[in-house]
């Protein structure tokens, strides 16, 4: 048996019992590499009905930086009994266990090709401290400890990091760094060491911040100037909800007054949450709610009402593993139909794909904008992978100069001054027409607002011409809609290539990834990051500018490609799915596999209509 | 159902309110209800509460569900803003509203349809909330607009016009606003505007969530012998547990009323509501035996109206959640954006 041997690029992974305290320590050990200027992705991993509530936590720590997950584990810290087996099994040839030594194990326990490195962390613990609950959490600190000699992982980052944690609290302090020594001693006691995975300090990281997407999304909202918020509790959607409560009770109270500007309610269900997010912004408010799938599914009559009455509505949807409970605590990219075509009746929506925790912020914010100036629901499609796990992304970023575009909206003096007000008239040219808030003048622009079918004025009317009219208005703005929303974002290949591939949201890290594979290996592809719905005419411009395009995606049907043929009218056996939906984000290895066996299918025979697909 | 238009609601007068509004600007588009249908009723003491409180028409947002109740927004004060929802969700559409601007007055406009059977879960939790509206449920018993089914109020045992016989419990509005929580809980009379004009008045000048069930009877499709919710049946068994005269603020409090037990509410705003108490055993102040007295009489087989209960310092969500004053729509990037300067602090720690 050879251990494996690699320097800044391996995959730990920590095998945990829900709510033991792991989650902090490993996010320790994270940050740590992170502070040492080597990039990492890590990622939870928490299946929502298995007895005992076991939780992974899985970390990619690469130099090259690569954030997408890789695939395979070199080391397991085994730190939970009931899924010993599978995890035991998981590990490489040649990889690293790290255990509780504290009770013996029967060698049929363990596996001879792997090295088994055990600490007997509950006997030390047990030795050291009286209180149960200090046990369990320093056993944690204690891991990081000696995985911090066994790594090469500089400890004076540790202690770095537990200073700015438990500032003005010495004795929590104190009591960590005891634990994180003591983990240390032992390890350098009793543990052959250095192992042969090592970290080794490098300058990769820069300015790139670490956090999750439904923290930067939240914060999006914030920023983005969302004031009304109401939400009903379901994975992965719930932490924005909560981190947008949170970041409000800093950053959004009055100083002078203690009084809130913002208004939070989780509500009954999904249906009342769309509901007041409808009613907050038909009241000039700018208000959304936050959801997954099923969620969608609830919304989809007040989606149709926004759209057709012309509401400004921004819904962000996490989306996870349908169709109904699907696999709720996995990551997909499945609601992307459900969500263009939201409602009964002819309907069309605005979708943004945020790639990372950075777009997730600057589509959130973006997304306030297109909901006034579009008048119409607005959906930032974001899932579990970029959601709940924090990732390496670029700083957010604010100007101070930035004023709330609140669209069109008639004011008291406009109507005063005489200018013509018809709620429903395309009056400048872009389908888009002028609203007035309720209450805002005595005696003009009031006007009542239907789901039903009405003349431009506002009337009620079941005349066929008023009804096409509007409909054709819609489609019209629709158009605004394409020059309003994120450009995607073309990256040509190292060659002139026949080949291409269409991408969006978090399938971007190993998207990249797997494109510097293919072209290490020879295989030139360009690509086109889709960030938004719907497409700019440069989608169709790239798709006619290939032979084949690949569709990258992360749900079975092909969501984007369906889209993409529905949209442009495009021959469907021109886009090849390549899909990917076990409920696993998305892997380089998978892509590059995938898309490599088609590639090289076509060295030998040139990709023609009937061979491809 | 009748689409021919109607000549517009009749007033026998054209005087001036204080703000110098005659009843008129208080109207809406044409009704196209069925002619004697109770909706149009209450939308004329809509109007006239409206006139008699001297609102600024624009200062009213008014909302709905879906059914012929739920069209009638549209029927009066043109000058408000008007959103006719989707069927059963007007409470959540108007809790969001509310959030938006608390400076208007939320008008709820729904039918038993709407709020009893697919809207009951909306209903129960606007009122649980505490959300600052009237909430005026148009009871006939029956699905109007879709010619007749049941509502989750009709009668035990009655027989709709296509002969089937309702064997579900009706669910009792009033019963149920009360146990919620509501701190204004009324029933009224389409037939009776009377009694309903100063209900609805008591009813905006309350805060907090007001609810009022007006009896509404469908001349269509529930206006039988039998049905409770006839104009017959109402007007032989409604059981008045009181007079209400409605006071403003700015009234001189005068008392023109026949001697009987007399009890001043004043309200948060200082506005005084004068009851004249007809049943003795009768106190608005005490929820738990105004639910009792409803469950009594009704077990009689009579129709209380008049006001149930009044908390007339009772909060709303706004006190609850704790928001500025200011409407939403007022504040901009320099009230709500926390800045750059901040956002660099935020980056920093998430490094
Ligand atoms: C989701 C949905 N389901 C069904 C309907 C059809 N519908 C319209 S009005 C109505 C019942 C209305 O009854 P109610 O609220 O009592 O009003 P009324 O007409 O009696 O005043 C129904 C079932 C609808 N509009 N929407
Ligand atoms: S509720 Fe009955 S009477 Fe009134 S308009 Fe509807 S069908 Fe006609
Ligand atoms: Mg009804």
């Amino acid at each position: 048996m050879k251990p494996i041997t690699a320097t800044n690029d391996f995959v730990i992974k920590f095998a945990n019992v829900n709510g033991s305290g792991s989650a902090s320590a490993n996010e320790l050990f994270a940050k740590a590499i992170l502070r040492m200027g080597v990039p990492v992705s890590p990622r939870n991993i928490f299946p929502s009905n298995i007895q005992g509530l076991p939780t992974w936590y899985e970390v990619r720590v690469n130099e090259r930086g690569w954030l997408g997950r890789r695939g395979g584990v070199d080391m397991m810290v085994a730190m939970n009994p009931q899924t010993w087996d599978a995890d035991v099994k998981e590990l490489a040839p040649g990889g690293y266990l790290f255990y509780d030594s504290t009770k013996p194990l029967p060698p049929s326990k363990f596996r001879d090709d792997i090295v088994v490195i055990g600490m007997p962390l509950t006997a030390i613990c047990n030795r050291t401290y009286a209180d149960a609950r200090q046990r369990q959490l320093f056993k944690n600190i204690m891991y990081v400890g000696a995985l911090s000699v066994l790594l090469g992982i500089d400890d004076a980052e540790i202690r770095k990091l537990f200073g700015e944690q438990y500032k003005g609290k010495e004795k929590l302090l104190d009591s960590n760094v005891k634990a994180l020594e003591l983990g240390r001693d032992y390890a350098r006691e009793h543990l052959a060491h250095p192992i042969g995975l090592q970290v080794r300090r490098a300058d990769a990281v820069g300015e790139r911040i670490f956090v999750d997407g439904n923290s930067a999304a939240a914060l999006g909202c914030v920023y983005g100037g969302a004031t009304v918020c109401a939400w009903y509790p379901i994975t992965p959607s719930s932490s924005l909800a909560e981190a947008f409560q949170k970041y409000c009770m800093k950053y959004r109270v009055d100083a002078e007054t203690g009084a809130n500007k913002f208004a939070i309610v989780q509500a009954e269900d999904e249906i009342a949450s769309i509901g007041i997010v409808v009613g907050a912004g038909w009241n000039g408010a700018r208000a959304f709610t936050t959801t997954s799938g099923p969620g969608i599914s609830l919304m989809n009559e007040f989606i149709g009402l926004a759209y057709f009455a012309e509401i400004p509505v921004t819904i962000i949807d996490v989306q996870r593993g349908g169709p109904s409970t699907g696999m709720p605590t996995r990551t997909q990219q499945s609601d992307v139909l459900a969500c263009a075509y939201a409602s009964h009746g002819d309907t069309k929506h605005v979708l943004l794909f945020p790639e990372d925790p950075h777009e997730c912020f600057e589509f959130s914010a973006l997304a306030l904008d297109l909901a006034d100036r579009l008048q119409t629901p607005i959906f930032v499609l974001s899932d579990l992978d970029i959601g709940m796990n924090q990732r390496l992304t670029a700083p957010f970023v604010w100007d101070d100069a930035r004023e709330y575009d609140r669209g069109k909206v008639m004011t008291a003096a406009e109507l005063e001054a005489g200018k013509e007000f018809a709620r429903y008239k395309d009056v400048d040219g872009d389908g888009i027409p002028y609203r007035t808030y309720p209450g805002t003048h005595p005696s003009k622009g009031a006007y009542f607002t239907r789901g039903t079918s009405r003349d431009p004025y506002a009337r009620y009317s079941e005349r066929g011409p008023d009804y096409v009219y509007n409909m054709q208005r819609l489609l019209k703005k629709f158009a605004t809609a394409r020059t309003l929303v994120p450009a995607p974002v073309p990256r040509a290949a190292r060659q002139k290539t026949r080949h291409g591939a269409i991408y969006y949201g978090s399938t971007s890290p190993a998207m990249d990834e797997a494109i510097a594979a293919l072209e290490d290996d020879g295989l030139n592809l360009d690509t086109l990051r889709v960030r938004a719905f719907p497409f700019a005419d440069s989608v169709a411009e790239f798709i006619a500018a290939h032979e084949a395009v690949f569709v990258v995606e992360q749900n079975r049907d092909g969501q984007l490609r369906t889209l993409l043929v529905n949209e442009f009218g495009i021959d469907p056996a021109k886009l090849v799915p390549i899909l990917h939906y076990d409920g696993t984000p998305i892997t380089a290895r998978f892509i590059a596999e995938a898309i490599g066996a088609h590639l090289r299918a076509a060295r030998v025979a040139p990709i023609g209509k009937d061979k491809v697909a | 159902m009748t689409y021919i238009a109607k000549p517009k609601l009749h007033h026998p007068t054209l005087a001036c309110n204080a703000i110098g509004f005659t009843r008129r600007d208080y109207e809406g588009k044409i009704s196209t209800l069925c002619a004697g249908c109770g909706h149009d009723s209450i939308s004329a003491a809509i109007i006239q509460a409206c006139w008699e409180l001297d609102i600024e028409p624009h200062r009213v947002a008014k909302l709905s569900g879906i059914g012929c109740s739920s069209k009638t927004p549209d029927y009066f004060l043109g000058q408000s803003h008007g959103f006719n929802t989707v069927h059963g969700r007007m409470p959540s559409v108007l809790t969001g509203a509310n959030l938006a601007n608390r400076e208007l007055i939320y008008l709820g406009v729904s039918g038993d349809g709407d709020s009893a059977s697919i809207g009951i879960g909306q209903f129960v939790h606007a009122i649980r909330r505490g959300v600052n509206m009237v909430y005026i449920v148009e009871n006939n018993g029956v699905y109007g607009l879709t010619k007749g089914q049941f509502s989750a109020t009709a009668d035990l045992g009655s027989k709709s016009k296509k002969g089937v016989v309702n064997t579900d419990s009706p669910l009792d509005l009033v019963g149920l606003a009360l146990q919620l929580g509501a701190s204004f809980v009324a029933r009224g009379f389409s037939g009776d505007k009377k009694q309903l004009v100063p209900l609805i008045k008591a009813a905006i000048k309350h805060r907090g969530p007001a609810v009022l069930d007006v009896i509404s009877p469908c001349v269509a499709f529930n206006n039988h012998p039998g049905s409770t919710k006839s104009y017959d049946y109402v007007r032989e068994h409604n059981e008045a547990a009181n007079r209400l005269d409605f006071i403003d603020v700015r009234d001189e409090i005068v008392v023109d009323y026949a001697a009987g037990e007399l009890i001043d509410i004043t309200q948060h705003d200082g506005s005084v509501l004068r009851l004249r108490k007809l049943h003795a055993n009768h106190d608005p102040h005490d929820r738990v035996a105004a639910l009792a007295y409803v469950h009594e009489r009704q077990a009689k087989g009579e129709v209380v109206t008049g006001l149930l209960y009044v908390d007339a310092e009772a909060e709303d969500l706004h006190r609850h959640l704790n928001t500025v004053p200011t409407p939403f729509h007022r504040l901009g990037a320099k009230e709500l954006s926390p800045g750059a300067a901040t956002l660099a602090k935020i980056n920093a720690a998430l490094r």
